[in-house]
């Protein structure tokens, strides 16, 4: 995985645990439920009937961008969600970890590639809990690689030298 | 013409034809959107775009195969209300439309996602103070459009008020608001610009731009669009040839001293449906 490029697309399959803000702040307070050494943090809110996905579309990385830190500290090797994260989050990566990056808006899609295998942190409710998701096949993109390497900040740098360009003189 | 309008079956038909317009709605995006998406998936180069369009077009597969909403935020319930003559407006109708949200809610269903603003406690059935916001225009036929909109590209919606004058200035002010958004509204986006009339007027002409069809731009409409577009954004801000599909204008004439601009950002799902009541 560290040999991973940004751009690379990917297919991930596996266990994977699902946290949003509520989860990540329980966790630090309380600890990770989950053995963290080489996990993969999802950062989504699916939507569960009767045990069953039936959307599970990313949320927006960028929220948790200061509550990552020690996840990684643990061992957390992968983190997967949409819109990428901040250049301190790049850095904490390097050397040991990406982050991958699901389609926004693609619930059914990604939710056709998963089964649900567990909860922790349940009275959080649907939205917030943990939920451990079995993946199979789920099509990601690399977004930033254990190399310093960020997709999204590169589009963003062009994105602004585009806009100076044509707009400021 | 004269019906009954005002007998439990009449509102029961409202309440019915909105449940209805937000299921399709949900499930399917309309034509001109699909045929958009297609269209710029087949012009992106970048690897990495071509393959968001894919998942996008895939998604909107699997969402009307297994009819379930294309996106777990099924939005803020938004509805226009186009009204004949002969119907009058009353609070029972309103209260109608508002029955048929809580029937989609349940039935489709949609994500609870309407809070009350300052103690965020959900309703759990999408409806609330002012919610769902309904705006009538007047019209031949009793028709319910809806527009169920996502946090994540409203929330990354402008209005400004430029200086008279400063008409040179709204393709920046546009581009701007994407370059400040980036990936996070899920593009590519369609731009609704409200242009004119008050601070108020402008953000509902941008919201209401955004039930135009997009498979045809005016000049004016092209030239903001390709400014966006020069951003290189692209699908989920990962970079590309389309970060909007389309921009759609709406104008209104204003005070001599005031330019009123607003911008409504909706993402992919640029979901919208009309159904007719009829009973």
């Amino acid at each position: 995985m560290l040999d991973l490029r940004a751009g690379d697309q990917v297919t991930l399959s596996g266990t994977v645990y699902t946290a949003r803000d509520e989860a990540h702040r329980r966790m630090m307070e309380e600890g990770i439920p989950f053995d963290p050494e080489g996990a993969a943090v999802f950062h989504c809110g699916p939507v569960i009937r009767d045990s069953r996905i039936l959307a599970a579309g990313p949320t927006t990385s960028a929220r948790l961008n200061t509550l990552t830190g020690f996840l990684l500290d643990s061992g957390v090797r992968a983190l997967i969600g949409k819109g990428g994260m901040s250049s301190k989050v790049a850095d904490m990566l390097r050397g040991r970890g990406v982050y991958l990056a699901l389609t926004g808006g693609c619930a059914v899609l990604a939710a056709s590639r998963m089964s649900l295998s567990g909860i922790y942190f349940e009275d959080l409710g649907m939205a917030e809990a943990i939920w451990v998701i079995r993946l199979d096949h789920l099509p990601l993109v690399v977004g930033i690689d254990a190399w310093g390497n960020d997709l999204f900040s590169q589009v963003t740098r062009e994105a602004n030298l585009q806009f100076d360009r044509r707009f400021k003189l | 013409m004269m019906l009954p309008t005002t007998g439990d079956g009449f509102f029961a038909a409202v309440s019915a034809a909105t449940c209805r317009a937000f299921r399709e709605a949900e499930i399917r995006l309309p034509p001109d959107v699909v045929a958009a998406l297609r269209s710029a998936a087949d012009k992106e180069t970048s690897h990495v775009a071509r393959r968001e369009f894919e998942h996008i077009l895939e998604n909107l597969r699997l969402a009307e195969e297994l009819c379930v909403p294309i996106c777990q935020d099924t939005g803020v319930p938004v509805v226009y209300l186009t009204i004949p003559p002969f119907i009058p407006v009353s609070q029972e109708l309103l209260a109608a439309v508002a029955d048929g949200v809580r029937v989609a809610t349940r039935e489709i269903p949609l994500r609870p996602n309407v809070v009350s603003p300052l103690d965020r406690i959900n309703s759990g059935d999408n409806c609330g103070e002012g919610m769902p916001a309904v705006h009538i225009r007047p019209g031949e036929r009793l028709l319910i459009t809806v527009l169920p909109k996502g946090a994540g590209a409203e929330n990354m919606s402008r209005s400004a008020m430029l200086l008279p004058g400063e008409q040179d200035h709204i393709p920046a002010f546009v581009a701007e608001t994407m370059l400040i958004a980036g990936g996070r509204p899920c593009p590519p986006v369609v731009l609704g610009v409200g242009i004119g009339g008050t601070f108020d007027g402008a953000a509902a002409l941008a919201k209401e731009a955004l039930l135009e069809p997009i498979s045809c731009m005016t000049p004016y409409e092209q030239e903001l669009c390709d400014a966006v577009n020069a951003l290189g954004i692209g699908p989920m801000g990962l970079g590309g040839a389309t970060t909007a599909l389309a921009v759609k204008v709406k104008t209104a004439a204003c005070h001599t001293a005031s330019l009123p601009v607003a911008v409504n950002v909706q993402c992919w799902a640029a979901r919208r449906a009309t159904v007719e009541v009829r009973w």
